[in-house]
């Protein structure tokens, strides 16, 4: 393949997938008003569109539509590239996260993954320590007592968690001798899911990243009663809704990762049995990764809605006493089973 | 020029001009931002080289770690006293003479030495080789080193937890 036949097959896959997941977010807001209205006994938005299909474009150009103000003892340059640091980190995540098998299309071997990087769960973890600069930036720029105080706690909630969420991913990196994603999914083959031999470091990874994400039970950087709005209280307009978009894109990355690490990728032990082969089990491998996303994005939604908040010590606690230790003894029993079944 | 080239000079461009304003900068934010893009240069440069692991773990520990803890400092210390913090740049004779000393040392260095040049290709990837020096050959220092972080840590804690009494 020539260098121009690369950049070619790279940009029409980056703008598929940032087409899918800018619409995927769009509609993950409809359907956590959606869920939130079904856990409440509610109806929840049906006006615009049918039953409310639409809703997500009234709420996007609203938000459009709205007047930018900044405040007066904000720090401008930084407050306005507050949300661009966001948003940027919660698309550039998804570079390396893969979606299918390699296909074969016009004689061309694609790799359903936008970047094939050998050490593509480290970059994952380069970039969620970046994730912490919008959230702090945006806390200080904005001049206001409860957005630092919102970004304050944001950040040093997300790099606790950061330190549970590396040891768990050790243990998958025991098991598939690469930091590359697709040799981590290839090595989850049949039902050799990560979640069913290391259901530890499962829960660990995925209390984390709800805390890395700052979703409920973990949201207390913008802890309404405490902080008003925490870190982007003292935002409107476009920029409001880069972090909103951040937010939802995030809860995206999150679940890919735990499916690529933990639920075999897209991996379906059903379609190996069935015997298919070619663009019939593609597709359907394709599917099963979109399914399992989609039944962790409703995982998230539910436990939002279920859930009451914690208190900061309580995170705290349960951080590194509970899931860091919990993550070690994950480490131990991984390199056990490596050790007695030679894996 | 070629591309390689190209590439090389635009991440050497933006990791001095943003280490001119780490330096030059007077409000001390603006110096912790653009350090930012500086270990962003350095990391691309390592990419560059082709040791990608180290460009990784460059990010991760100095923007995702250091680099936050200086942040954090200067934004929770930075109003208390009513009085900002700014960089006083007031000794820049001798701060002139110690770099050109250090810079002309350094370009000695890189004239004189015998380097050895081996006509290898750019190992592909340089994460297993690192993995492997690190349990075998380096394993001392390896353990050495993780014990000092350990000892750094129980004495930050040591630290923190004096207040109660």
């Amino acid at each position: 393949m020539s260098i121009l036949e690369i950049i070619v097959i790279s940009l029409i896959k980056i703008l598929l997938v940032v087409i899918v997941m800018l619409t995927t977010v769009a509609y993950l807001v409809y359907f956590e008003r959606k869920i939130s209205a079904w856990a409440q006994n509610r109806i929840g938005p049906n006006r615009v569109g049918f039953h409310g299909l639409l809703q997500p474009f009234a709420d996007v150009f609203k938000l459009l539509l709205k007047e930018d103000i900044v405040p007066d003892a904000a720090n401008r340059p930084l407050h306005t590239l507050a949300p661009f640091i966001a948003l940027f980190v919660s698309f550039a995540t998804y570079a390396v996260i893969p979606f299918g098998p390699s296909v074969n299309i016009f004689g061309y071997d694609i790799k359903l993954v936008v970047a094939d990087v050998n050490i593509g769960i480290l970059y994952v973890l380069a970039l969620t320590s970046l994730g912490v600069y919008g959230i702090t930036f945006a806390g200080w720029s904005s001049g206001s007592k409860y957005s630092l105080l919102g970004g304050v706690r944001s950040s040093a909630q997300m790099i606790s968690y950061e330190v549970s969420m590396g040891f768990s991913i050790a243990g998958v990196l025991l098991l598939s001798e690469s930091l590359r994603p697709i040799d981590i999914v290839n090595a989850q083959h049949g039902w050799m899911w990560n979640a069913i031999v290391q259901p530890i470091g499962f829960i660990t990874f995925v209390v984390s990243a709800f805390a890395e994400t700052n979703r409920l039970p973990f949201d207390l950087p913008e802890a309404e009663p405490e902080l008003v709005g925490g870190y982007h209280t003292e935002y409107s307009s476009f920029k409001f809704a880069g972090f909103f978009l951040a937010e939802y894109a995030n809860m995206i990355i999150a679940s890919c990762l735990i499916v690529t690490l933990y639920l075999g990728g897209w991996q379906n032990p059903l379609v190996d049995i069935s015997g298919l082969t070619g663009t019939v089990a593609t597709l359907l491998y394709v599917a099963s990764f979109l399914f399992k996303v989609a039944f962790m994005l409703f995982f998230f939604i539910w436990v939002r809605w279920s859930i009451p908040r914690f208190r900061y010590d309580q995170l705290m606690n349960l951080g590194w006493k509970v899931m860091f230790p919990l993550a070690l003894v994950n480490i131990i029993w991984v390199a056990a089973l490596i050790m007695i079944f030679n894996l | 020029m070629d591309f390689y080239n190209i590439i090389f000079f635009l991440f050497a461009l933006i990791t001095i001009v943003s280490a001119f304003i780490v330096v030059t900068s007077r409000n001390i934010i603006y110096s912790g931002f653009s350090l930012l893009f500086t270990f962003f240069g350095v990391a691309g440069i390592y990419v560059l080289l082709g040791s990608d692991f180290i460009a990784v773990v460059q990010i991760m520990v100095y923007v995702g770690g250091i680099l936050i803890l200086i942040l954090f400092g200067v934004m929770l210390t930075n109003k208390i006293v009513d009085v900002e913090i700014r960089t006083g740049a007031s000794h820049m004779l001798p701060a002139a003479i110690g770099v050109g000393i250090l810079f002309g040392a350094l370009t000695a260095v890189m004239v004189f030495t015998g380097w050895k040049s081996e006509p290898g290709l750019v190992p592909q990837t340089t994460t297993v080789d690192i993995g492997k020096l690190l349990i075998t050959d380096y394993v001392l220092i390896f353990e050495l080193l993780a014990m000092l972080l350990l000892v750094a840590l129980i004495g930050a804690a040591t630290i923190a937890r004096r207040e109660k009494e």
